[in-house]
């Protein structure tokens, strides 16, 4: 159960992240992710799009229709106040998840 | 475009989610394909390609669909799955998510053996008892009875100025059976006591005589053979008998070739035709046989004034009420009052109330209170489990907090936490079904012999379902608060190392809340069992108008055939009563037809010679046939006059006692003696007796009764026609100088010298009438002061938890608080007064629910009100003494903690 959660963990710290700033669309925020990742990360939609109904369904997240001028509508994504909450917490217990990894995985010295 | 549209639709197909958000589903994703070829082409691919890699961002043909699905919003499809025919995709996950709960919840547990060791045993042992005393109340309460229709059969009563149920004479049964027109069916039965002398040793046996039609009526069968017939109760028949399923078990090894046999019965020969089934009981509880009545056929057909000696159970003709039949029957009573004015005069009418009111009422309030008693046992164990739980989530806060950072939702924690505590409860549901097997035998072994349908107590479906029920409630109780508050993280507190803030006061108010219900509830307990104690009490202190220590009692029954007349037993009195009196260690020796508290009714009709009486009425006494010797061998105190002696012989006059009551009731200011009465106890009508003295009244029915008026005459003047019930059913008393059953053996050798066929088979002591008697209450207040006992233990062990984890968060105030200067005695108030903060107001909770629910208990009490001060106060003053000690033992811990220790820690 761990190990899902931990999968899903990580790419809802990364999708929270993104959104941290303004708000973006889907298509959007996978761009982000392959470009910042320089191409490690990548989402296709089948994995993108479920995570961002998941987190607005957990009340993260909130997606609006937004009609721009001379564009059609897209649904764009913002945090909300339980996600603004919620990311710091995630991010420091990634770090001190990573951190804890490394400390195990060092080399043994001698 | 389209085409990604409609393979987009196409994938999403299967979730059947509702149009419009499905609409935008695709739109959105459509639009991110769009995106995605537009840059690609934007960076130099062809159309062909950027097209095919844009569809390929769709990812493999199932895969959207799973990740959809996975990313809840099984909801949508649940509502639609399990509607329809069911998919299966969202039951299958439920499935899943329960299969690993458990196994989670199965590994927690496995982690924390102790906590779990103690929840399983507390739990097995509130639900175990609540399981006994539950299958108590549904095989004795709920249970139809088992006959046929039983909302149909009632029982019958004689209804006279007395309140009180009374039986019937032959001749008036007889008519009421005749002349009825509500009834299907109405059967009388009596008192009959067998001597068994052949097939092993002798026995006196109780048994019964039974109308015809009696069990066909009940809708009753026989396990063997066959039930007795209305063609046995005609005259001129063989002499037949059936026995109850425990005497063919205990005395004959349910021996299935008995039937047909031939037992010896009071010198007669009686063929056995069958034996009766395993629940089936008489109406009165220790018959073990019964023979026809043959109301008929019996001499004292016709004697109006005869003995009131049969009682009655009918069935109601379908579509007839009870009040219906209660108002033709009493009609019927009238008539005859009318043609008997002498004989009917007190009998006013007829109640009858339904059988089963009338085999389990006076247990009833009892069982349901017991029931009551014991489920809040086991509320006050839940709680106390689940104060425990509560702290031990704080250990387990970190847990929660990551899971919810990582994408836990709080339902699903808590889902998690009380399937741990369901998986507890269910172990200790199971454990609780075991014990209570054993717990029903041996509380059935301590329960009073009058305990009605006791044999049909058993763990049956219905008992099952309770014990899975309660186990799933109390599962779900001691959970769900501690995961509730578990789950309710401050995720910033938490994942720092000082996790205890806000969430630890919080915490501690819920314990605290939780120990305040369980004082409430445990001081409801002892208030309960308490004024239960007090009744026991004043019900032993009453006197019963004998000296009950030091008497064995010893129940004969001479066979009629070698005594059929009062010479005859009046001869044997003579020939036993020196052989007993000169036995070492006795110091008198008295017979009595009917002895006090045993249960057995004998009364007459008489009137006082001289007296204007109407015509019409006659008065009532019990009737007692006595030796010399009685009143002293059971102390009963000589008012006026003399008691029985030598002279008192059959040709001498005819003399009586009275009782005191029955002298003050119609002697205010004269003195009875020499007073005449006019008694009508045989066949040729009332006769004349003088008075020759007064005796003190003597409880005969129970101890907390009023006493009735008795009637006293010596057994050599016994009429003739009275002599066959004498001899059938005497009480022998020995006043003995050292203990009463030690005399038992040498008694009974002496009634063996002077006739062997007299069984001697019923030896007991005066003290253990007394008790049996007192035996349902007895039992009662002893079920009821162990639960509160145990109460006491749960409530104090639980305010010791609370007060004991209050100090151990509050060290460091402590220890600031005497770095400051406080010293050992402030902290010890400090400490104490929490603890009694809490107990004061659970007390006072307690008090105000105990002032409600005691009333329930009303007619349980005996001398003692229902809100009686004394017993309020005396309870709270043990419950708050016992919250002082829990108090204080943490309190000294507290006031040893060292101020530097602490502040160091910082």
């Amino acid at each position: 159960m761990l190990d899902r959660e931990l999968k899903k963990g990580s790419a809802e710290l990364l999708i929270l992240s993104l959104l941290e700033g303004r708000a973006r669309h889907g298509y959007e925020v996978s761009k982000l992710i392959e470009s910042r990742s320089g191409g490690t990360l990548k989402f296709n939609v089948a994995s993108l799009y479920p995570l961002l109904y998941r987190l607005e369904e957990r009340g993260w997240i909130v997606g609006r229709w937004v009609e721009k001028a001379g564009q059609r509508r897209r649904r764009y994504y913002k945090l909300t106040k339980e996600g603004r909450k919620v990311l710091p917490a995630q991010r420091s217990t990634w770090e001190s998840f990573v951190a804890a990894i490394n400390r195990v995985t060092k080399p043994e010295t001698g | 475009m389209t085409e990604w549209k409609d393979e987009i639709r196409r994938r999403l197909a299967k979730l059947e989610l509702e149009s419009t958000r499905e609409a935008e589903i695709v739109e959105e994703l459509t639009q991110h394909l769009q995106d995605r070829r537009a840059d690609l082409l934007a960076g130099g691919a062809t159309q062909e390609e950027a097209t095919r890699a844009a569809l390929a961002e769709l990812g493999e043909s199932e895969l959207l669909r799973r990740e959809l699905r996975r990313a809840g919003h099984s909801r949508q499809l649940a509502a639609v799955a399990w509607g329809a025919d069911g998919k299966g995709a969202g039951r299958g996950r439920l499935l899943n998510d329960v299969r690993q709960d458990l196994r989670y919840a199965v590994s927690a547990m496995l982690k924390q053996p102790a906590f779990a060791g103690i929840a399983v045993a507390a739990l097995a042992l509130g639900i175990g008892a609540n399981t006994v005393i539950f299958s108590l109340v549904n095989g004795i309460l709920l249970r139809q009875l088992p006959f046929q229709q039983p909302e149909q059969l009632v029982w019958v009563s004689s209804h006279r100025p007395e309140p009180g149920k009374y039986p019937f004479t032959l001749p008036d049964f007889i008519d009421y059976r005749d002349l009825n027109r509500s009834l299907s069916g109405i059967a009388a039965f009596a008192n009959w006591s067998a001597n068994l002398t052949d097939h092993g040793d002798p026995d006196r046996l109780q048994g019964l005589r039974i109308s015809a039609g009696a069990f066909q009526m009940l809708g009753v069968e026989a396990m063997v053979g066959r039930a007795l017939l209305p063609a046995d109760d005609t005259p001129g028949q063989q002499r037949v008998v059936v026995l109850s399923h425990g005497l063919w078990q205990r005395r004959f090894g349910a021996d299935p070739r008995l039937v047909g046999e031939k037992l010896t019965l009071n010198g007669d020969s009686y063929t056995v035709v069958g034996v009766l089934p395993p629940q089936f009981f008489f109406p009165i509880r220790e018959a073990e046989l019964a023979i026809p009545l043959a109301p008929d056929a019996d001499p004292w057909r016709d004697v109006r004034t005869s003995v009131n000696f049969l009682r009655a159970v009918a069935r109601l003709k379908p579509g007839i009420t009870r009040e219906q039949a209660e108002a033709d029957l009493t009609a019927v009573a009238r008539r005859l009052r009318q043609q008997y004015p002498v004989a009917n005069s007190q009998k006013l009418g007829v109640t009858l109330s339904p059988l089963h009111e009338e085999v389990v009422g006076n247990f009833r309030l009892a069982l349901w209170v017991l029931l009551g008693a014991v489920g809040m046992l086991l509320l006050m164990t839940c709680v106390n489990m689940a104060n425990l739980a509560l702290a031990r989530a704080a250990a387990r806060r970190r847990e929660m907090a990551i899971r919810t950072a990582l994408g836990a939702t709080r339902w699903r924690l808590v889902r998690q936490l009380v399937t741990e505590s369901l998986l507890l409860s269910g172990l200790g549901g199971v454990a609780g079904l075991l014990l209570a097997r054993n717990g029903i035998d041996l509380l059935l072994a301590l329960s009073p012999a009058s305990l009605p349908r006791a044999a049909e107590v058993s763990v049956d479906f219905h008992v099952l379902g309770f014990t899975m029920a309660l186990a799933l409630l109390a599962g779900v109780i001691f959970g769900l608060a501690p995961a509730w508050q578990a789950t309710r993280v401050s995720l910033n507190d938490e994942l720092k190392e000082r996790g205890r803030g806000a969430g630890g006061e919080r915490q501690n108010r819920a314990r605290s809340l939780l120990v305040v219900s369980e004082i409430a509830l445990s001081l409801v307990l002892l208030v309960g069992a308490g004024l239960l104690v007090r009744s026991f009490l004043r019900l032993q202190a009453i006197n019963p108008g004998f000296e009950a220590e030091n008497v064995l009692v010893i129940r004969l029954s001479l066979p009629k055939a070698q005594y059929p007349d009062r010479a005859a037993a009046t001869a044997f009195y003579d020939k036993l009563r020196p052989q007993l009196e000169n036995l070492p260690g006795v110091e008198s020796v008295g017979v009595v037809s009917a002895l006090p508290l045993s249960g057995i009714m004998a009364s007459i009709p008489f009137t006082i010679e001289g007296r204007a009486s109407a015509a019409d009425e006659a008065l009532w006494a019990d009737y007692r046939l006595v030796s010399t010797g009685y009143f002293r061998a059971l102390r009963i105190p000589l008012i006026a006059g003399r008691e029985f002696n030598e002279h008192d012989t059959a040709q001498g006059t005819s003399v009586a006692l009275i009782s005191q009551s029955l002298a003050r009731q119609y002697w205010t200011n004269a003195s009875p003696l020499g007073a005449h009465l006019r008694i009508d106890d045989n066949d040729q009508g009332p006769r004349l007796v003088e008075v020759v003295g007064v005796v003190g009244d003597v409880k005969h029915l129970s101890l907390d009764g009023e006493p009735a008026p008795h009637i006293y005459l010596p057994i050599h003047q016994t009429h003739e026609d009275a002599v066959v019930w004498l001899a059938s059913n005497q009480y022998w008393l020995l006043r003995t100088a050292v203990g009463p059953l030690t005399l038992s053996a040498p008694a009974r050798r002496a009634i063996q010298a002077v006739d062997r066929e007299v069984p001697a088979s019923s030896i007991r002591t005066m003290e253990q009438y007394l008790a049996a008697s007192a035996a349902p209450r007895r039992f009662n207040v002893w079920l009821l002061t162990v639960f509160a006992g145990a109460a006491l233990v749960l409530a104090g062990t639980g305010l010791y938890g609370v007060v004991s984890s209050g100090v151990a968060q509050r060290r460091r105030e402590i220890g600031i608080r005497m770095a400051l200067g406080a010293q050992a005695g402030d902290v010890l108030k400090m400490v104490i007064g929490q603890g009694m903060a809490m107990t004061l107001g659970g007390v006072a909770l307690g008090l105000g629910a105990a002032l409600g629910l005691t009333r329930w208990m009303r007619s349980l009490l005996f001398g003692v009100s229902a809100t009686d001060p004394l017993t309020f106060l005396l309870t709270a003053w043990v419950l708050l003494f016992v919250a002082l000690l829990a108090s204080w033992i943490p309190a000294r811990r507290a006031m040893r903690v060292d101020p530097m220790v602490v502040l160091r820690e910082e």
